[in-house]
Order: C-alpha cells, then sequence, then structure tokens
C-alpha cells in the first residue's frame, strides 16, 4: 500500500513517502501525487527513508509534480537514504524542461481542412505514380522483347507453376461447383416452361462468355495477387529493391517482368481449365438430373455455340491478368518502412485487383453487346 | 559505495545445442555474478545468439540446464515465468522495434502491457527513458524507420529498461555503428550500469566495446566457454583465444582503452 503524506505550513513542509514505491504500485501514486495542492513554496522535505523498494519511474513521476507543485520559491531537499538513481533522474529532469517541448497541434478545424488537403494532394501524387509505373513497365517490357535473355525464362517458369499450375485444383473444383449450381437452379426454373434442354445453352453460354474466365480471374487474384505484394513488399523491406538497383539491375525488368508474363500466359490456361471444367459440371447435372443423356449434351452443345463464345471469355483473359500482375507488383513496390504498410498494401493489392476485374469485365459486357461479338 | 554480494544472477549448466547433426554448444557453462558486464565473443557460428535466445528461454535447450536467479527457466510456471519476463531487458541486434508503433509506443509497450497507469504518466515515463539514453525528446514522436543506426540501438535500449530490470541482455549492441556512435554507446552503457546498478550480458564482436565496458569475458570455443578477466585473456594460450585478443585490430583497441 502506497501512502504519500505532505505534513506542514508556510514556508516548512515536509513530504513521507511509505510503502510500496514500485513500478507496479505507479496507478495508486499518481493518483496521490494528482493529489497534493500547488502552489506551495518555502522549503520541502522529501523523506525517503520509509519507502520499499523505489522505482525509478514513480521516483521520476514524483520529481515531474514537485516542479509542477511548486510557486517560484520552492526548494525541494531529500532526505532518508533516498534512492542512489535520483541524482541521475534530477539531472535528466533539468535536461528534459531545457529541451524544447513537442509543437503544440493546430485547432480542429484547421486540422481537419489540411486533412482534405493533404488527402487531395496524396491522390495526386497517387495518380501520377501510377502512371509513372505503367510507363516504366512498358519501356522494360519493350526492352525485354528486343533482348530475349532478359525475359528470364527460369524465373518465367517459377512463376508460371506457382500462378498456374497450382492453382489447378481450385480453380477446376469451384469451376465445376459454380455451373453445376448454375445448372441446377437453371433447371428448376426452365422445367416450369418444359424447356430442360435450354439448361445446356444456360450452361454453356455463361461458363465461356463469363463465369469461367471471371471466376478464374478472381481467384488467381487472390492468391497470385496477394502473393506478388507481399513478395516485392518483403524484398522492399528488405532493402532488397535498393541493392538490385545499385547493382545496376532493374527491379522492375527482375521482379514484375516475369510475373506480369507468367500470368498472361497461365491465366487463359487456367481459363481453358475451367472451362472444361465448368461444362463437364453441367453436363453432369444434366445427366443425373435432367436425364440428358452426354451425346444429346454434346449435340445441344454445338448448336448453342457460335463461333465468338468461347473467344468472348479468352481474350478477357490476358487482360484481367495484366491487371492482376500490375495492381500486385504496384502495391508491393510500393511497401515502406514497416510490417502493417506490409499487411495493408497486400489487403489492397486483392481487394483492387477483384475491382479492376470485375470493372474490366463490365466494360467488355458493354463492347461486345455494341459490336455484336 | 559498498560492493554488493557477488551472487550469481544466469548460470549456465551443460548446455547443448544441436541442429541436426551439428553441436553448436558441447557441454557449456557460463556464469554471471550480479552487477558485472559481461562480454560474450567467439567466432561466427559458435552459437553466441543460439546461447541468448537458450538463456532467454526462446529455445530449448538440447541438454542442460539454464537458471536466472536460481530459477531454472525450463521449469517455470507460466505465472513465474511473465514476473521473470518482467526482470530483464532485451535488445536485439537490429533493434527489433515494433515498426508500426513509434518510438514512444515501442517503450510504452511493455509499461502499458503489466502496469496499469494513466496516459500521462506512460508519456512522462517514456520522456524518462528517452532520456536515459540520451534520445532527444522529438525521437519519441517518429517511427523506427524514421531513425538512424545508432538512434535504433538506443530506442531499443529505452525499450529494454523501460520496466527497470536489474539484468540487460544486449545482442551486438554496437554493431553496425560508426566508431563515435559506437563509443558513445560504451560511455552510456556504463554509466547506466553504474548509476542504476545494472548486470549486462553483452554479445559483442566489437573489441572497443570489449576492452572499455567488459569486466569479464566468456569466449565460445569448440562449444565450450571459457570466461577469464580481460588480462587473464590476453595471457591464455588457447589458439583462437590468442588470436583474437592480439590480432592488429585487438592491439589498437587495447591502446585505445589503455591509452
Amino acid at each position: 500500500m502506497t501512502v504519500l503524506k505532505l505534513e506542514g505550513e508556510g514556508d516548512d513542509w515536509r513530504l513521507r513517502l511509505d510503502g510500496d514505491w514500485s513500478l507496479a504500485a505507479m496507478a495508486q501514486i499518481e493518483t496521490q501525487l494528482r493529489a497534493l495542492p500547488g502552489g506551495l513554496h518555502g522549503t520541502l522535505n522529501c523523506d525517503w527513508s520509509r519507502a520499499e523498494d523505489p522505482g525509478i519511474g514513480p521516483a521520476w513521476a514524483l520529481l515531474t509534480r514537485l516542479d509542477g507543485i511548486g510557486a517560484q520559491h520552492f526548494d525541494v531537499r531529500h532526505t532518508g537514504d533516498p534512492p542512489h538513481f535520483l541524482e541521475l533522474l534530477q539531472k535528466l529532469r533539468d535536461y528534459a524542461q531545457a529541451a524544447p517541448a513537442a509543437p503544440e497541434a493546430a485547432p480542429s478545424l484547421e486540422r481537419s481542412v489540411s486533412e482534405v488537403g493533404r488527402w487531395a494532394v496524396l491522390q495526386g501524387a497517387e495518380g501520377r505514380a501510377v502512371i509513372g509505373f505503367f510507363g516504366r513497365l512498358v519501356t522494360v517490357l519493350r526492352e525485354s522483347f528486343s533482348r530475349p535473355r532478359a525475359l528470364r525464362p527460369s524465373s518465367l517458369a517459377r512463376h508460371i507453376y506457382e500462378t498456374g499450375i497450382t492453382a489447378i485444383p481450385i480453380v477446376s473444383l469451384i469451376a465445376f461447383l459454380i455451373s453445376v449450381i448454375v445448372a441446377y437452379l437453371g433447371a428448376q426454373q426452365l422445367g416450369k416452361f418444359g424447356a430442360d434442354i435450354f439448361v445446356v445453352d444456360l450452361v454453356t453460354i455463361s461458363v465461356l462468355r463469363e463465369m469461367g474466365v471471371l471466376l478464374t480471374a478472381i481467384i488467381v487474384a487472390g492468391r497470385s495477387g496477394s502473393a506478388f505484394a507481399a513478395e516485392i513488399g518483403v524484398m522492399q523491406l528488405n532493402e532488397e529493391t535498393d541493392a538490385l538497383r545499385a547493382m545496376g539491375m532493374n527491379p522492375i525488368e527482375l521482379l514484375v517482368v516475369p510475373r506480369l508474363l507468367a500470368l498472361v500466359i497461365a491465366l487463359p490456361l487456367l481459363t481453358v481449365i475451367a472451362d472444361a471444367m465448368g461444362l463437364a459440371g453441367g453436363g453432369l447435372l444434366s445427366l443425373l438430373n435432367l436425364h440428358i443423356p452426354l451425346p444429346q449434351f454434346i449435340s445441344r452443345l454445338r448448336e448453342s455455340l457460335s463461333p465468338t463464345t468461347f473467344w468472348a471469355g479468352m481474350v478477357k483473359a490476358p487482360v484481367f491478368a495484366v491487371l492482376i500482375a500490375m495492381v500486385g507488383t504496384y502495391r508491393g513496390m510500393q511497401v515502406r518502412e514497416s510490417a502493417r504498410e506490409l499487411g495493408r498494401l497486400t489487403t489492397v493489392a486483392v481487394v483492387q485487383s477483384i475491382f479492376m476485374v470485375i470493372l474490366a469485365d463490365a466494360l467488355f459486357a458493354v463492347l461486345f453487346v455494341q459490336i455484336d461479338f | 559505495m559498498p560492493e554488493p554480494a557477488a551472487t550469481s544472477v544466469v548460470r549456465v549448466h551443460g548446455l547443448v545445442s544441436r541442429f541436426g547433426a551439428q553441436v553448436v554448444h558441447d557441454g557449456l557453462d557460463m556464469e554471471v555474478r550480479s552487477n558485472e558486464i559481461f562480454g560474450v565473443v567467439g567466432g561466427s557460428g559458435t552459437g553466441k545468439s543460439v546461447l541468448l535466445r537458450t538463456i532467454l528461454g526462446l529455445r530449448r535447450p538440447d541438454a542442460g540446464t539454464v537458471e536466472l536467479y536460481g530459477k531454472d527457466v525450463q521449469e517455470l510456471a507460466a505465472a513465474d515465468r511473465s514476473s521473470l519476463v518482467q526482470s530483464y531487458g532485451v535488445t536485439f541486434q537490429n533493434g527489433a522495434l515494433i515498426s508500426s508503433l513509434t518510438v514512444a509506443q515501442n517503450v510504452q509497450l511493455p509499461l502499458r502491457e503489466y502496469h496499469p497507469m494513466s496516459e500521462e504518466t506512460l508519456d512522462e515515463l517514456a520522456e524518462l527513458n528517452l532520456a536515459l539514453v540520451g534520445l532527444p525528446r522529438d525521437a519519441g514522436t517518429k517511427y523506427p524507420s524514421q531513425l538512424s543506426g545508432g538512434m535504433v540501438k538506443r530506442a531499443a535500449l529505452a525499450r529494454a529498461l523501460s520496466l527497470e530490470p536489474k539484468l540487460l541482455f544486449l545482442d551486438e549492441p554496437t554493431a553496425g555503428l560508426d566508431p563515435i556512435s559506437a563509443a558513445a554507446f560504451d560511455e552510456l552503457l556504463l554509466y547506466l550500469h553504474s548509476q542504476l546498478r545494472l548486470t549486462v550480458v553483452m554479445i559483442t564482436h566489437d573489441l572497443d566495446t570489449l576492452f572499455r565496458t567488459c569486466n569479464r569475458v566468456g569466449v565460445i570455443v569448440d562449444g565450450r566457454m571459457i570466461t577469464d578477466t580481460l588480462e587473464g585473456m590476453l595471457q591464455n594460450q588457447n589458439a583462437w583465444i590468442h588470436e583474437y585478443f592480439h590480432g592488429p585490430r585487438a592491439r589498437a583497441a587495447e591502446k585505445g582503452a589503455h591509452g
């Protein structure tokens, strides 16, 4: 139990410290310190003889408070075997008082206005940076193609493996399940009109034109977009990218281009697999649920396809790949300073690449309707 | 000032550390007495950091015991462990400041965790700890990435001191500092050691630091530790120790410390 007792009057004061004065009792000590009256003058005798286990923090808080309660002529003396570090603390107090205080915060209105301004400037800088990144990427890409060694085949192979081959199971599974769901719900609705057979059209067109490529792109954005951002981000934190630059290598050529090209190659291939698995799912459900035999499913499938259906999905794949790779690597390159930045930017990379994919898909939809593709 | 009785604070007995087939420590003994600055040296790969991690309980020894204040680190219950952790401070080689917190928040982190107190008091104590290690006041509002290497080391020391430990473990505290900053860190350490009556265990490669600050030195050779005073080490005939303490750099450092 900590006790702090102030006795005396006029010019002669005694402060008795009693009980636990260790750091663990800090909460009590600060309450009692705050209860001390202000505006004292004369001398104050601080008696440490009964303080148990005095800690540095509590002693510091006491000194700070004693500086606060004294009027102009106030003299503090420490008696009763004060702790050995008190002298050091007193020196530090003088040093701390001599040092300039931290600047005061501006009033709230001014601050919120400047906050808006700062945000706008940051957004502008961000926009410029994105355009700059895109420009550098295009320049480096053009150079790389004229110099095949710069395309780093081994790195490219590794990224195709990581973004493409390892994604096959999950992409297949999801494409299969989604097309089963579409076929199942479609069969229920179309069955009311006796138009069961049009389930085949529904599955074929939706999978080939939209679902196959869109789902694949979203899965890849989640898997590889985040991986790109995190990998490059950690390299930034370790100054690896700076080391590359210092050795005269271009991090965009070494880190961004292989990932971009790998994804441009892998995503269309994954889309083909997703399309195939989607059609298989539709076929299986038609067989089991609607009793449409497989040969009939296939012949109906042929009829429902126009020459462009498959390609209407496929042309989008490389575009989505470029978007995902660019967002992921750009966010990775933005990581500076802290682990928290890394987490934030990885999240941003995933969210933005999914958003960009869906936005691009919407634009494609409008475009294809307009040109009747 | 009466010299306190030299009780043993850290005691490692028969420590064996293995990584697969590779044996790093083979029956290592180490004893650190209270109120001394104990330097741990050894060539690269002799397991200095492994030793530190084992003492801190971050790594389980393959054999042998580690005692801090006479308590076996491995045998402690969770509650005892928490109070033991509060009784020592550690700085890691690269500072290991939490990068998403400001320097002041880093210093306050252990205080917040273990001792309830108001925000103003926390700010006061952060100011105290920063002043203790000689950091300017405005360093508290900065993030670790905005600090220079020397300031990071000092900030890490401030965080290690925040719970007012009697025992400090420092892993390469002057590595990567320029000679002036390193010398200033040595002086700071000596000053804090005398003013706060600390026991310090320091892993270091820095011969200047070793000659300037350490009372006793433990050298890890062939998986064991040879402990002696600096004067004793200079007489030691072990090939590696002789090379270490009589190489060109050691002679210069020794001259600097005594001359």
